[in-house]
């Protein structure tokens, strides 16, 4: 039931100016039109105590059922768009779920087993909704390969970080995200937009970058986020110039000093945050000095009752906003006895300054020495030249293994200079890493793929 | 450009990459004593599978590792094309 101390979603959208939306290319909804009116179609049912799994193609649907189901639901999950039915059905089984709030038409074992209800715009009046539940909201890991975990957070700990920094600090403020929604750093932005008081513009697949931004402009966006990687990607489109966003904010993936530097150089009157975020973890934490890693003093009990400690080089968090468990049979502890979550990403200390340096999981062994692709990346990305860098894990007969690079330089790099970026690329490396973590070899490439979260693709993590 | 050349050109670029002294390059030179390293090694047979498009040390699996300049040449030029 229902803690007195908590508010559901839709308490939020009367709050501030009265011409708040959301929006994407096609349609943009009044928050204040959703208390009243309710988008869910083809049923009677009562949702309340329901499980249910949100699967929308359009991620507006997707927030319009969220802010209808929160308070009402006993969970939801959040299904991000590029799931495929077959992987859906071991989900849906895990998390129980009874009810399915969808867009598009669904036959087969999922249809049969749940109720479902379709979503649309907010135009049918509803009466007002009993709002009794502490709603579980239910998300999928962004895992890269094999079934997502399922982990439950509530929406209390979803919105700590909002809350913490005050929600009023934004109040005025259009947000928009490269994520998805339905993915963690997607949905904090949602939740800043709804909490906060301000509207929120969603990103649409498909969409190309320069059709994006313009929309951007249109709506008028001044916060917005993304990962490094679709930073990287937006830095390198030449799409940038006329679009003027007063705050950005990186998450997801290591912000490295490159990219904090182009940014600055691309939205001078921006300031700039990167945040620390898992789907695991929650928000740990954010900083604002335009420099990679943090201060050290963030290790060790802050202010927001975030909790960090260092164990064998990787980073874990005690705090409220972490999720609150795996969800499944077999699901496994999400945290230790003591309640720390291990995020698996490692840091090092370099003066009074903490590094993120790559993935637990996604080390290169090099006869016996390691090295994170992610360190690799960081010193790459410094050449003026480079927009943006994989470095990854090549067998070798000798070795094991060998450190390679892929590299996509700026546009209008000149052909003939490749050698000479190549030979500085190299010399910086030599400079900046030990000898077996300089690459081998490396390669331009025109792109390199960034997958549906967001990140940098990554075969051998 | 022969095999061997390129084999020459690529241990000469890691030579000055890793600022090591080769000696005059011959093919009854001992490995040992090229002052390359395994991670050397490992750089050139990737760099020669990328210009070469074979890397005949993994290729059979129980191909004995080369001791002379010679026989590591050799590797190079009995890979089927």
């Amino acid at each position: 039931m229902f803690p007195p101390d908590s508010i559901a979603l839709r308490h939020y959208l009367g709050r501030g100016p009265k011409d708040r939306t959301i929006s994407d290319a096609r349609h943009s909804v009044l928050l204040t039109d959703i208390i009243e009116h309710s988008g869910l179609t083809g049923g009677c049912c009562e949702l309340s105590g329901r499980s249910v799994l949100i699967a929308t193609s359009r991620q507006l649907f997707a927030a319009l059922a969220m802010i209808e189901l929160d308070g009402v639901a006993r969970r939801m999950l959040l299904c991000p768009p590029d799931l495929d039915w077959e992987r859906l059905q071991a989900l849906v089984e895990q998390a129980g779920i009874d009810t399915i709030v969808t867009d598009q038409p669904l036959s087969g074992y999922c249809a049969e087993r749940c109720s479902v209800l379709g979503i649309d715009l907010p135009e049918r009046r509803a009466a007002g909704r009993t709002v009794d539940h502490a709603t579980e909201w239910l998300m999928l890991t962004s895992g890269t390969s094999g079934l997502p975990k399922i982990v439950r957070h509530t929406l209390d700990g979803l919105a700590g970080a909002i809350i913490a920094e005050g929600p009023a600090r934004h109040s005025d403020a259009i947000w928009a995200t490269f994520y998805d929604i339905r993915r963690y750093g997607g949905l904090q932005i949602l939740l800043r937009a709804v909490i906060g008081g301000g509207s929120m513009v969603l990103s649409e697949p498909g969409e190309t970058i320069a059709a994006h931004v313009a929309r951007l402009r249109a709506g008028g966006v001044s916060h917005i986020s993304g990962t490094p990687s679709h930073w990287r990607k937006l830095l390198m489109s030449g799409t940038a110039a006329n679009f003027s966003p007063r705050y950005i904010r990186l998450s997801g993936e290591i912000a490295d000093q490159a990219v904090l530097d182009g940014l600055a150089q691309a939205f001078p009157h921006a300031s700039i945050g990167h945040a620390y975020a898992s789907t695991e973890a929650g928000v740990g934490f954010s900083v604002d000095d335009g420099r990679e890693g943090f201060p050290a003093h963030l290790i060790g009990r802050n202010r927001d009752g975030v909790e960090m400690k260092v164990v064998e080089g990787s980073l874990r968090i005690r705090s409220k906003r972490t999720a609150r468990a795996y969800v499944g049979a077999d699901a496994l502890p999400l945290a230790d006895a003591e309640g720390f979550v291990d995020t698996g990403d490692i840091v090092e200390l370099r003066g009074d300054r903490y590094h993120f340096v790559g993935r637990r999981g996604g080390i290169i062994n090099i006869g016996g020495l390691k090295v994170h692709p992610e360190e690799v990346e960081a010193v790459i990305n410094r050449h003026a030249c480079v927009q943006m860098s994989r470095a990854r894990s090549r067998r070798s007969p000798i070795t094991g293994a060998i450190v390679v690079a892929d590299v996509v330089l700026t546009g209008g790099t000149d052909e003939k200079r490749h050698e000479t970026i190549r030979a500085e690329i190299l010399s910086r490396c030599k400079d900046g890493l030990a000898a077996w973590k300089v690459p081998a070899v490396i390669r331009f490439v025109e792109r390199l793929e960034v997958t549906a979260a967001g990140k940098l693709a990554r075969t051998d993590a | 450009m022969s095999v061997r050349t390129k084999i020459f050109s690529a241990m000469k670029q890691i030579a000055e990459e890793q600022k090591v002294t080769l000696p005059p390059l011959q093919d009854d030179l001992s490995l040992n004593e090229t002052g390359f390293d395994s991670l050397a090694f490992a750089i050139l047979v990737a760099r020669l599978e990328d210009e070469l498009g074979a890397d005949p040390f993994t290729v059979a699996e129980d191909a004995a590792f080369p001791s002379t300049l010679g026989e590591f040449i050799r590797a190079y030029e009995n890979v089927p094309a």
